[in-house]
């Protein structure tokens, strides 16, 4: 009963404050939502009260979940810090951390990105090689780079990881670091995907700044914390409906079917059934781990079932999408106002492969799968034990693909 | 809706499970290498000894007054042990059956406890041409699963359910050959047999027990997709080639890794619908389609991946790969092929 009390107001809520629509597209009226969301209590929900959360329990984070679905959130500059970075510091944060960053977090006050992957360090993260060298006064100089930051054109904050120990194995010597993004030994510059937008970018480290207390984790301990926060990414990832996907799901393509009067055709509709059949599943799987860890069950290793089926789930509507869609996919008029019909189509065909390879590919995803879950045996690694000094490297040339 | 089970559902999976590991390898063999007919001891085991044939039976009628949801467990268990019994024709669609018909004959208890086993024609796969002339039923249907070994046939012509002895005169039940040989089929041939009418029910209490019927076989495929997946691991992590055991191999490591993501979809996909059944019955139609669109090939794609890394030993008809996958395959087409499954879920989703 309190529980539909909740939900009945928060529908009534998000109908009398709907997103404003240049939220998706200007961050600062999206941050100006956020802290709306949050002053009526609908951000942080199963957050501890003390660091700004609501203190809820899963019930309230599913019907939240449902109810804002189709209102259209502006979730996209968020999503780093309340799906990864965010429980990483409720999980492993000092008290003075969490008071620090989670309140402005919860609010769209300060923004996030997540600065991991390397050009020589993506699936193998644990491979990285920037470092972090320590002064007599106890913080930290950090130089390097990273690449494929999402978010980092907005972010005011960054969790990184950095290398402060290479004469230890790989995994070893490294150290999670809460890094100020706003400071001049950081720099951003965009990298446009496959989309043609630029929701990533490179990152270069040049003797950037981060004070002793900095350390999220344990100095030397950065692989758990990472392991931490990638659990964390791949329950997110699953549970969030890509807003760049959404041209090419059941409901979209649905509709089109109908628009393109194709809806009696047998193919699209078995295509169409197929398509929501696996969408529903995957949500319900979602809830389920959602009611597995609220029961008190972790849902540790088998988040990446998820991952993939959400990935999978993307490829799929594609393959759909094609069905429905037919050559209307291909080319199409663009009005006045500089949109077409084609446009969600195109987006979200697109943007496929991004959900099979961020957060870590399928192929680790099902190697995770494997060996966490089922037990499988570790893949053989030539460099997992030794000083990661001594281990041989394996960086891209990002050129060598270019023909331009 | 509750996705997880409680500690209560957990124990009655404990206890079936308990039993069927004891018993049902050798009820299998029998029945696969000997012909034998369904285990009347076992059967009537679970129905006293655990009291599980009458899990979603109303207590006023005599059941045990659990739901669909405990009924699920009753069936994955059951699919995980492959055990050859008339689940599905008596524990499930004769009784869905005469649930509906708010039956006080006493043949729901009957069945309950496992003395009886009844089939059903006329719900699930092809019609038939029965109709009802002078005082008995005249015609023939078939396949009806579970009417080999049956006591009580239950035959629904125009939605009047008519009950009759399946040993009675003018009743010839032909035993088909099957794809899964831990399920028997037959024929059930009418000639003027003697039927009493228990009631008719409208098209929508004959789709609820069609939807129950999705929902309890979608259970069954979870079992044996778990069981599937069990067995593989376990296989692949013995085996030795190269120098290596298989599953340290990629290909077959990510080949278990996706066994087991959609066996883990299909749990849930199977329990959201079981819970409809019991919490929200009107809107029961669209979840039980969801699992069977969803559940009836991913169940066959993980037996068939079982025979594919048992190898040469997995296509041997001594080991129990086969039957998975046949088990996998005639579960997903006893209601009519895919491409109807997803023409159904289309209509329901308004396509
Ligand atoms: C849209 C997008 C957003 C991203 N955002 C971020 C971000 O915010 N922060 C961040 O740190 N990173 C981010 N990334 C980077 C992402 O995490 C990496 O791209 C990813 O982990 C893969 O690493 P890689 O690109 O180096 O590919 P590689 O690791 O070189 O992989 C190349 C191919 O080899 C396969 N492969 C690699 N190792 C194995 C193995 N052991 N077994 C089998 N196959 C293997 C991979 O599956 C893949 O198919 C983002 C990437 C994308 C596409």
């Amino acid at each position: 009963m309190a529980e539909e009390n909740w939900r009945e107001r928060l529908r009534t809520w998000l109908a009398e404050h709907p997103p404003p629509p240049e939220a998706h597209t200007d961050v600062a009226a999206a941050q100006r939502y956020q802290a709306q969301l949050h002053d009526a209590g609908y951000a942080g929900l199963t957050w501890p009260k003390e660091w700004g959360g609501q203190g809820l329990g899963a019930v309230e984070a599913q019907a939240f979940a449902e109810e804002s679905a189709a209102a259209d959130l502006p979730t996209r500059p968020f999503m780093i810090g309340m799906g990864m970075t965010g429980p990483t510091l409720v999980d492993l944060g000092t008290p003075e951390q969490k008071r620090r960053y989670l309140p402005p977090l919860l609010r769209g006050e300060e923004i996030w990105c997540q600065l991991f992957s390397e050009p020589g360090a993506g699936s193998d993260v644990a491979s990285l090689r920037t470092r972090a060298v320590r002064e007599p006064d106890g913080s930290w100089v950090l130089s390097g780079q990273k690449v494929w930051t999402s978010n980092a054109q907005w972010a005011d904050v960054a969790a990184v990881l950095a290398r402060t120990d290479p004469d230890k194995p790989k995994h070893g010597g490294i150290t999670m670091f809460v890094l100020d993004m706003r400071q001049p030994g950081v720099t951003v510059r965009p990298l446009v995907d496959m989309t043609g937008h630029a929701p990533f970018n490179e990152v270069y480290l040049d003797e950037a700044r981060v004070p002793a207390d900095g350390v999220l984790g344990e100095v030397d301990g950065g692989w758990r914390a990472a392991t931490t926060m990638l659990g964390h990414e791949r329950v997110s990832i699953s549970g969030m409906r890509q807003r760049r996907g959404r041209g090419v799901t059941s409901a979209a393509l649905t509709e089109l079917a109908q628009r393109r009067d194709v809806a009696g055709d047998p193919l699209v509709r078995d295509r169409l059934a197929d398509l929501y059949a696996h969408e529903r599943v995957l949500e319900l799987f979602t809830d389920r781990m959602r009611q597995e860890t609220a029961a008190g069950v972790p849902v540790g290793a088998r988040g990446s079932v998820g991952k993939l089926a959400g990935a999978l789930l993307a490829h799929r509507g594609v393959e759909v999408a094609g069905h429905v869609a037919g050559a209307d996919a291909v080319a199409w008029e663009v009005s006045d106002d500089g949109e077409g019909p084609g446009d969600d189509l195109a987006l979200g065909i697109a943007s496929a492969p991004a959900a099979s390879i961020a957060g870590g590919t399928n192929e680790i995803q099902r190697s995770i799968i494997g060996e966490r879950v089922l037990g499988l045996p570790r893949e053989p690694a030539a460099d997992r034990d030794r000083p990661f000094r001594d281990a041989p490297t394996g960086e891209v040339d990002r050129a060598a693909g270019s023909h331009v | 809706m509750q996705l997880v089970p409680t500690s209560e559902q957990d124990e009655l999976r404990s206890a079936v499970r308990a039993l069927l590991d004891k018993q049902a390898p050798r009820a299998v063999r029998a029945t696969v290498d000997d012909g034998a007919g369904y285990d009347r001891d076992l059967w009537r085991r679970l129905g006293t000894e655990l009291g599980v044939l009458g899990l979603a039976v109303p207590e006023e009628l005599g059941g045990a007054g659990a739901g669909h949801v405990e009924r699920a467990i009753l069936a994955e268990e059951l699919g995980r042990a492959l055990l050859p019994s008339p689940f599905l024709g008596s524990a499930v669609l004769a009784t869905d059956l005469l649930v509906g018909l708010d039956d006080r004959s006493g043949l729901l208890g009957a069945l309950g406890s496992g003395e009886r086993m009844a089939a059903v024609a006329g719900v699930l796969g092809p019609a038939g041409d029965v109709s009802v002339s002078g005082g008995g039923l005249r015609g023939s249907a078939g396949p009806v699963v579970d009417a080999t070994d049956a006591d009580d046939l239950l035959v629904v012509v125009d939605g009047v359910v008519h009950h009759l002895d399946a040993t009675g005169p003018g009743v010839v039940r032909t035993p088909l050959r099957s794809l899964d040989p831990t399920r028997r089929h037959a024929r059930v041939d009418l000639d003027g047999a003697a039927a009493t009418r228990l009631g008719s029910l409208d098209s929508d209490a004959l789709q609820r027990v069609r939807d129950l019927a999705t929902v309890a076989i979608a259970a069954e495929q979870t079992g044996v997709m778990g069981a599937a997946v069990d067995r593989t691991v376990a296989y692949v992590s013995d085996r030795v080639q190269f120098g290596r055991v298989i599953g340290s191999y990629q290909a077959v490591k990510h080949g278990c890794a996706d066994m087991y993501a959609s066996t883990e979809q299909a749990v849930s996909a199977v329990r959201a619908a079981a819970w409809a059944a019991d919490h929200d019955p009107d809107a029961l139609p669209l979840p039980a389609a969801v699992a069977r669109v969803f559940v009836g090939p991913a169940a066959f794609a993980v037996t068939n991946s079982m025979v594919q890394y048992h190898g040469g030993i997995g296509y041997t008809w001594e080991h129990d790969a086969h039957l998975f996958y046949k088990r996998a395959k005639s579960d997903e087409l006893l209601s009519g092929p895919p491409g109807a499954a997803r023409a159904r879920l289309a209509e329901l989703m308004k396509v």
